[in-house]
């Protein structure tokens, strides 16, 4: 689809708008629907658009495999360490009421970093299966083993 | 400081190292990695078992949200040695692992493998150590979907065709796990397994409860392989990888015989299970069946592996055996047939990896002649088998010798001699071992002596001692048992 003028443009007119709304939609989770799950697979969703509009490889070469394995581990590095933070700051584990002088702040803030992992993760996940699944047959799946 | 937080670091510790070893990309980094929580986690779970042992239950609120409302972690003298055996079994593994993955699993794989034993790991003992319904539902999965990959690091194409078959039934255990949980839930209106013990007694409906521990008794007896719900476990083990069988087959059943415990004796009670309904009556008769049936297929398996596999749903008939007398003799038997068989057939695992190892696979026709190829390797194992047999002097004669007790006191004599009677297939299936090993030539061509490397026997050899020394000095078990059996009995607040 490379070719088709129509598509290479509405797509580049629209993946920006798409990636901002995956922000409105992080963001906006804690006052309405939406969340780090849904962020996540909306931004997903505008790679996967971009992948499918221009194919494959130049979806790579925008988000390398590498990039989207750490992202995998990242998320959840984020929102364990929250986890972690609110050892460090003397509570228990996952305590949010730690994090801020404040505890309702504190709790606003560790619901944010989590949701900010839970996004990271959900991404990476869904572009992983993306790319293992557009990619089989085309060389670019890993050796099986013997 | 450290010392309040244990609950939840032995989950939370190698929960965080698995991210970790994925980032880092290094199959070496990720095997310093594992190594160090498999041993802080051990650490972790002794200090725990002792704490538990001398001053009774330790809550902890995640989150500090005090329970019901929160997520509590509540260990006590039961899930404390859960823990300390998965970990145990864990530091024994992932030693051996280094070299036993690097034959098995390509190298680029290498550090995904111990990436999802940690999680495997954190998940065991996150479901040990919760006192949530749902949280152990969570952690169950992740300890699930970690395994069934595992599994399917195998090396042969056969490998992920058990481990889907693993995926699919696994799956249905887990759903009906959480459809019994729903149950309760809207019976009881709480999560938390200690507040829903109390709110328990309120309910005046009983039939969503009946339904709710048939749905919880189905899905768990899926994971931990009660006769006849044991399809998936024979393939599993037999296509893992060597180190991955040693340690699923040593812990995972083992954590969820320990789900259906809590579930029975401390969160429904002796009674509402065993007097109310039939509960006793079918667990007994599918563990008798299992003792007998598994045992009897083990003995025409052409593979070591295969026959080890069966024997494992044959022994965990030994022990849904002891949780069906519904007595605390029965309990404390069953949970002391938990640490021994675990570390007996922990120890089988790692000898039968050691010689797929060496001779490329374990079919019974190459094991042959094996007591002169690797005789230390062919010697442990028939150590290990004696176990298996309950040959005194080895753990699995302690704890057999205490169900037997237990059912004798309960005065049920043909449960006695069911265990009795069962125990000679186990000779049968072990001799087929002995026979292979010492009574025939080695295959032309083979080696004269050719161990495995140190690094896989040494770990192997280890856990057959231990098995040896719960065997002679068969207290210490027993008595931790015991009291496990105890904290059980009187869990509610």
């Amino acid at each position: 689809m490379k070719s088709d003028i129509i598509l290479r443009v509405v797509a580049k007119i629209l993946i920006p708008f798409a990636l901002m709304f995956a922000l409105y939609v992080q963001f906006h989770g804690d006052f309405g629907p939406g969340g780090g799950f849904q962020a996540g697979v909306i931004v997903a969703a505008a790679v996967v658009f971009y992948g499918v509009i221009f194919g494959l490889a130049a979806a790579r070469r925008a988000v390398p495999e590498p990039l989207v394995e750490s992202m995998v581990a990242a998320g959840v590095l984020v929102y364990a360490g929250v986890g972690v933070a609110g050892l460090l700051l003397g509570g228990n584990y996952l305590d949010y009421f730690v994090l801020d002088h404040d505890p309702v702040h504190g709790q606003h803030r560790g619901i944010f970093w989590v949701e900010v992992g839970v996004a990271i993760t959900v991404s990476g996940v869904m572009l992983k299966i993306f790319y293992l699944f557009a990619g089989r047959g085309r060389g670019f799946e890993e050796d099986d083993g013997p | 400081m450290l010392a309040q937080h244990l609950p939840v670091l032995v989950a939370v510790v190698p929960l965080v190292a698995a991210p970790l070893i994925v980032v880092a990309r290094s199959g070496f980094l990720g095997w310093v990695t594992a190594l160090l929580v498999a041993a802080a986690t051990t650490a972790m779970s002794a200090a725990l078992l002792a704490q538990a042992t001398a001053s009774g239950t330790i809550s902890y609120a995640i989150g500090s949200w005090p329970p019901p409302w929160g997520i509590e972690y509540r260990v006590d003298a039961a899930n404390a040695l859960v823990a300390l055996l998965v970990s145990a079994v864990a530091l024994v593994v992932v030693p051996y692992a280094r070299r036993s993955v690097s034959a098995e699993v390509g190298q680029d794989r290498q550090y995904l493998f111990y990436a999802l034993l940690m999680l495997c790991l954190a998940g065991l003992l996150g479901m040990a150590l919760t006192g949530d319904a749902f949280n152990l539902f969570v952690f169950l999965e992740i300890s699930s979907l970690s395994t069934y990959v595992l599994i399917a690091l195998g090396r042969h194409r056969r490998a992920l065709l058990a481990a889907y078959q693993y995926l699919v039934l696994g799956t249905t255990g887990a759903t009906f796990y959480v459809i019994g949980v729903g149950l309760l839930y809207l019976a009881t209106g709480t999560l938390n397994f200690a507040d829903m013990a109390v709110r328990l007694a309120d309910v005046r409906d009983a039939r969503p409860l009946a339904a709710g521990l048939a749905f919880i008794t189905a899905g768990i007896g899926l994971k931990l392989a009660l006769f006849p719900l044991h399809a998936w476990l024979p393939n599993a083990y037999a296509c893992a990888p060597s180190a991955v069988s040693a340690f699923v087959a040593a812990t995972a059943t083992k954590v969820s015989i320990y789900v259906l415990m809590r579930v029975y004796f401390s969160v429904f009670g002796v009674d509402a299970v065993f007097r109310d309904l039939p509960t006793g009556a079918i667990l007994a008769v599918l563990s008798v069946a299992a003792m007998f049936a598994a045992s009897a297929a083990a003995i025409v398996q052409p593979d070591l592996k295969r026959l080890l596999a069966f024997s494992s749903v044959g022994q965990v008939g030994y022990i849904t055996l002891g949780i069906s007398l519904g007595s605390a003799p029965g309990l404390a038997a069953a949970m002391a047939h938990v640490v021994n068989h675990g570390i007996t057939k922990g120890a089988l695992f790692l000898l039968a990896g050691a010689m797929a190892l060496r001779l490329g696979g374990t079919g019974m026709d190459r094991v042959a002649g094996l007591a002169r190829t690797m005789p230390v390797t062919a010697f442990a194992f028939v150590v290990g088998g004696l176990s298996l047999i309950g040959v005194p002097g080895t753990a699995g004669f302690a704890s057999k010798w205490a169900l037997v007790s237990a059912a004798i006191e309960a005065g049920r004599w043909w449960i006695a001699g069911a265990v009795l009677l069962s125990s000679l297939l186990a000779v049968a299936y072990v001799w087929r071992f002995v026979e292979c090993a010492y009574f025939r030539e080695p295959p032309a061509g083979a080696p004269d002596r050719d161990e495995a490397p140190a690094d896989m026997t040494g770990p192997a050899l280890a856990l057959t001692a231990a098995v040896v020394a719960a065997g002679l000095f068969a207290s210490p078990v027993l008595e931790a048992s015991t009291r496990a059996a105890a904290a059980l009995m009187g869990f509610a607040r």
